[in-house]
C-alpha cells in the first residue's frame, strides 16, 4: 500500500487506480469532517474561540524564547530534566543516551508526530532498541511496516479486513476475523503485556505551560498514561512551538482540539504531567529541527501555530482523494504542504501545487492559519527560486507575453477556436490531460469581443 | 453609473453568451456599460501557477483598461478575486487601488450595489448551485459550511427571484469541484475525480442544470458531463437571470 513515489501528482494517479477505494477513503474522512461540523456548529462562540487561540499562539510565537526559558526554569524546579535538541539527529541521540544510561533496550511510545519527523523508530532500531507504538492506529501501521498516513488517524487508509489479516499474522487472531471489537480486544491484551514489561516510555506533548512547567498529552486510549505511569523513565519530546503561556489558556485549546480533530467534545484523556513520580526520571526534550529558521519567515511563520488536529486534512478534497502517502512527509495534507517546504524546498516543491486553493483548510483551522494563502505564497517562492520545470517556465512566459498584448491575444483566441472547430484531434487526444476524462468545450462562432463590435458600437 | 464590463478571457473566447447575458442584465438595471476592448486576461493562470512575476504586464494592461469607472463587474468570482487581492499596483497606485475597491463579481454587484429585489426572468428547471471556491470563500458570495455562522447566498437569493427555478439540495453543499486552474491538468487524476464526485452529487439530487458564478468550474464539470453522455447541463447564472424561457 505504501507508495514510494515522491511526486504528489504521480502518487495521486497511483492512488486513483482503484476508484472504489478512493470513494471509501473520501467518505471515511468526510464523515469526520461532518462530525466536526456538528460539534463546532453547536458552540455559538466557536469563531471567537478560534480568534482567541490564534491570538494566544501569535503571542507565543512573538515571545517564544522568553516562554521557553520560563518553561525550562519551572519544569526544572518541578524535578524534570530538560534537554535541548537543535535537530532530529540530536533529539534521537539524546534519547539513545538516556536509554543506554539505564540499560534499556525496549521502549513503549505513545503518539508523537515529532518522533515521526525525526525518524526516531528507525534510528533506535538501528541501534538495537525495540520501540513499540502503543496508539492502536500507530501499532497497526507499525506491524505493517508503514508510516502513519494521517497525523490523528494513522491507519485511516486501512480497511478492517486488512487489519484483521495483519493481526492474524502478528497477534494470532483467527484468519478472516475483522470484527473491530474483537481485534481491539486482542490488541489491548497484547499492549497491556507490553506496558507491564517496559521500563521506558516516550510520549509526545500537545501543550506545555510556561507558567507551571507542566505539559499536557491528549489521547483517546489512555496509552500515554499507561506507558508513563508504569515506566522508570518517562521521556517527553516536544517541538519548541508547543508552549502556551498560562494554564488558563489550556481551556481554549482543549475545547478546540478534539472537536476539530474527530468531532468529540474533548479527548478521553487530557493528562497533565508536572513532576516525576518517586523513583522515576522525567525527561523533556525541546526540539527545534528547523523551527527557529521557519519562525524567521514572515509569510510562513504562523504555520507554527498548528496544534496538529488534522481538520485541514479531513476537509481537504485533494487529501481525501490522494491519500496521506502522496504527500511523502510525516505530516501530510494542506498543513504538511506548507510545513514541508521549510525543511526542503527541492524535495517538496510539488506539495504547494497539490491543492486547488479552495480555502476550506483555512476555514476549519482552529488556530486560523491562512493555509491556502501560504500555499499560494509558496508557489511564488518556489518558482522564483527556480524550482519550476523548464517547460512550465517557458509556457508561463509565453502566456504572459500573449496576454499582455491585446492583438496577439485576439489572434491566439481565434486560432484556438479554429483548432477546436476544424481540427479537434489536435487537442482531443491522450496527450492532453484535460481530454483524458473530460470533453473539450464546443467552440462558438465568434468571441464576445467580435460580437460586441457588431452589436454595440 | 458607469460600469466597466470585465470579461474573463476564456468566457470571451469560448462562452460569449455569458458575457452577452451579463451586459444585457446590467443594461436592464440602468447601468451605462462599457466594454474596454483592449482587455485580455487578469493574469490569474500565471499567478496561481507561481508566476505572479510573469503577470506584471497583465496587471499593467488591466489597470490601463479599467481606470476611471465607478464599478468594474465580472461574471466570475475567481477573476474578480484575483484583481481584488493580487493585482500588482506599485507603479499605478491610485488607479490600481480604486480598481481593487470597485471590482465586483456579478451576483454581489446585483444584490449589494444595485440592490436588486426582483427580476423578470423565468427558468422552469431543477437547478443545482455549484459554489465556486474563490467566489464563495474568497469573495464571500455565500456562507461557508465550515464556519459557525448564519447561512446566506447571494447567487441563491437571485435564483429565488427567477420564476420556475427549483433549487435542489446537495449532499455536500460547497465542496470544491477540482478545477483549480492549472491544477486541472497537472493533477489530472484528483481533479477529474473531484469533478466526477461533484457531478454525481448534482445528478443524484435531481439537477437538470448545474449553475454557478464561475464558468471555469462549470467548463470542467461540463467536460465530465459530456464525456458521461449525461442529460444534465451546465449554465452560468447570468444566463438564468437573463432568461425568459416559457
Amino acid at each position: 500500500m505504501h507508495s514510494t513515489i515522491t511526486n504528489h501528482a504521480d502518487a495521486a494517479l497511483d492512488f486513483n487506480v482503484d476508484e472504489a477505494r478512493v470513494n471509501w477513503h473520501d467518505k471515511t474522512l468526510w464523515f469526520i469532517r461532518e462530525k466536526r461540523d456538528l460539534v463546532s456548529h453547536a458552540i455559538p462562540e466557536w469563531e471567537q474561540l478560534r480568534d482567541y487561540a490564534s491570538s494566544i499562539k501569535n503571542n507565543v510565537l512573538s515571545n517564544l524564547s522568553q516562554y521557553l526559558k520560563e518553561f525550562e526554569a519551572n519544569a526544572k524546579a518541578n524535578g524534570a530534566i530538560i534537554h535541548w535538541a537543535a535537530d532530529a539527529k540530536e533529539h534521537n541521540a539524546i534519547i539513545h543516551e538516556i536509554l543506554k544510561k539505564h540499560n534499556i533496550d525496549r521502549m513503549v511510545k505513545s503518539k508523537s508526530m515529532l518522533t515521526e519527523e525525526c525518524g526516531l523508530n528507525e534510528y533506535l532500531e538501528a541501534n538495537g532498541v525495540e520501540v513499540i507504538d502503543t496508539d492502536l492506529g500507530e501499532r497497526i501501521v507499525q506491524l505493517a511496516k508503514e508510516p502513519p498516513s494521517h497525523i490523528v488517524l494513522p491507519c485511516i487508509h486501512k480497511k478492517k479486513e486488512e487489519i484483521g489479516e495483519l493481526f492474524h499474522q502478528f497477534l494470532g487472531t483467527e484468519k478472516g476475523a475483522s470484527d473491530p471489537q474483537y481485534l481491539t480486544g486482542v490488541a489491548r491484551k497484547h499492549l497491556r503485556e507490553t506496558f507491564l514489561t517496559r521500563r521506558a516510555a516516550l510520549t509526545g506533548v500537545n501543550f506545555a505551560i510556561a507558567e507551571t512547567g507542566e505539559f499536557v498529552v491528549s489521547t483517546n486510549e489512555g496509552n500515554a498514561d499507561m506507558g508513563a505511569h508504569l515506566a522508570d523513565v518517562h521521556i517527553a519530546s516536544m517541538g519548541i512551538e508547543k508552549i502556551l503561556p498560562k494554564q488558563k489558556h489550556l481551556g481554549v485549546f482543549l475545547r478546540l482540539l478534539a472537536r476539530s480533530a474527530t468531532g468529540q467534545p474533548i479527548t478521553t484523556y487530557s493528562s497533565h504531567f508536572k513532576k516525576p513520580q518517586p523513583n522515576q526520571e522525567l525527561h523533556i526534550i525541546l526540539v527545534d529541527n528547523g523551527r527557529s529558521v521557519h519562525l524567521g519567515k514572515e509569510d510562513f511563520r504562523n504555520s507554527l501555530k498548528c496544534i496538529r488536529c488534522a481538520a485541514c486534512m479531513n476537509t481537504c478534497p485533494v487529501y481525501r482523494r490522494s491519500g496521506g502517502y502522496s504527500y511523502h512527509n510525516a505530516v501530510a495534507g494542506p498543513i504538511g504542504s506548507i510545513l514541508a517546504p521549510n525543511f526542503d524546498m527541492r524535495k517538496n516543491k510539488d506539495l504547494p501545487f497539490a491543492s486547488t486553493l479552495c480555502g476550506s483548510c483555512s476555514n476549519v483551522c482552529p488556530v486560523k492559519i491562512d493555509i491556502h494563502d501560504q500555499l499560494y505564497k509558496w508557489r511564488q517562492v518556489l518558482m522564483k527560486e527556480g524550482y519550476g520545470a523548464p517547460a512550465k517556465n517557458a509556457s508561463m512566459k509565453m502566456m504572459g507575453w500573449v496576454l499582455s498584448s491585446p492583438k496577439i491575444y485576439d489572434i491566439s483566441g481565434k486560432a484556438a477556436r479554429i483548432v477546436l472547430k476544424y481540427a479537434p484531434f489536435i487537442v482531443s487526444n491522450k496527450l492532453n490531460p484535460w481530454y483524458k476524462q473530460r470533453e473539450m468545450p464546443a467552440p462558438p462562432k465568434e468571441s464576445f469581443k467580435e460580437w460586441y463590435k457588431k452589436n454595440r458600437k | 453609473m458607469r460600469v466597466a464590463l470585465f470579461v474573463p478571457c476564456y468566457v470571451d473566447q469560448f462562452y460569449p453568451s455569458i458575457a452577452i447575458a451579463t451586459l444585457e442584465l446590467l443594461e436592464k438595471f440602468g447601468c451605462t456599460v462599457t466594454y474596454p476592448a483592449k482587455q485580455t486576461c487578469c493574469g490569474q493562470p500565471m499567478a496561481n501557477s507561481g508566476y505572479e512575476h510573469e503577470g506584471d504586464s497583465c496587471s499593467k494592461l488591466f489597470t490601463e483598461n479599467f481606470a476611471g469607472f465607478d464599478y468594474i463587474v465580472c461574471p466570475s468570482g475567481s477573476c474578480a478575486h484575483h484583481i481584488k487581492h493580487h493585482l500588482h499596483t506599485e507603479k499605478d497606485k491610485p488607479e490600481g487601488e480604486h480598481i481593487k475597491k470597485t471590482v465586483y463579481e456579478l451576483c454581489e454587484f446585483l444584490t449589494d450595489v444595485l440592490k436588486v429585489t426582483s427580476l423578470k426572468a423565468r427558468f422552469p428547471h431543477k437547478v443545482g448551485m455549484h459554489q465556486s471556491c474563490h467566489g464563495q470563500r474568497g469573495m464571500h458570495l455565500s456562507q461557508m459550511s465550515e464556519l459557525t455562522a448564519e447561512p446566506f447566498s447571494k447567487p441563491g437569493q437571485l435564483l429565488d427571484m427567477v420564476e420556475g427555478v427549483e433549487q435542489i439540495k446537495l449532499d455536500r453543499i460547497d465542496e470544491c469541484c477540482g478545477f483549480g486552474g492549472t491544477f486541472c491538468v497537472f493533477e489530472e487524476a484528483v481533479s477529474a475525480k473531484m469533478g466526477k464526485d461533484r457531478v454525481a452529487d448534482h445528478i443524484r439530487n435531481g439537477a437538470e442544470y448545474i449553475t454557478g458564478a464561475d464558468m471555469s468550474c462549470l467548463m470542467h464539470l461540463e467536460g465530465i458531463l459530456k464525456r458521461q453522455n449525461s442529460k444534465t447541463k451546465v449554465i452560468h447564472i447570468a444566463e438564468i437571470l437573463n432568461n425568459y424561457e416559457s
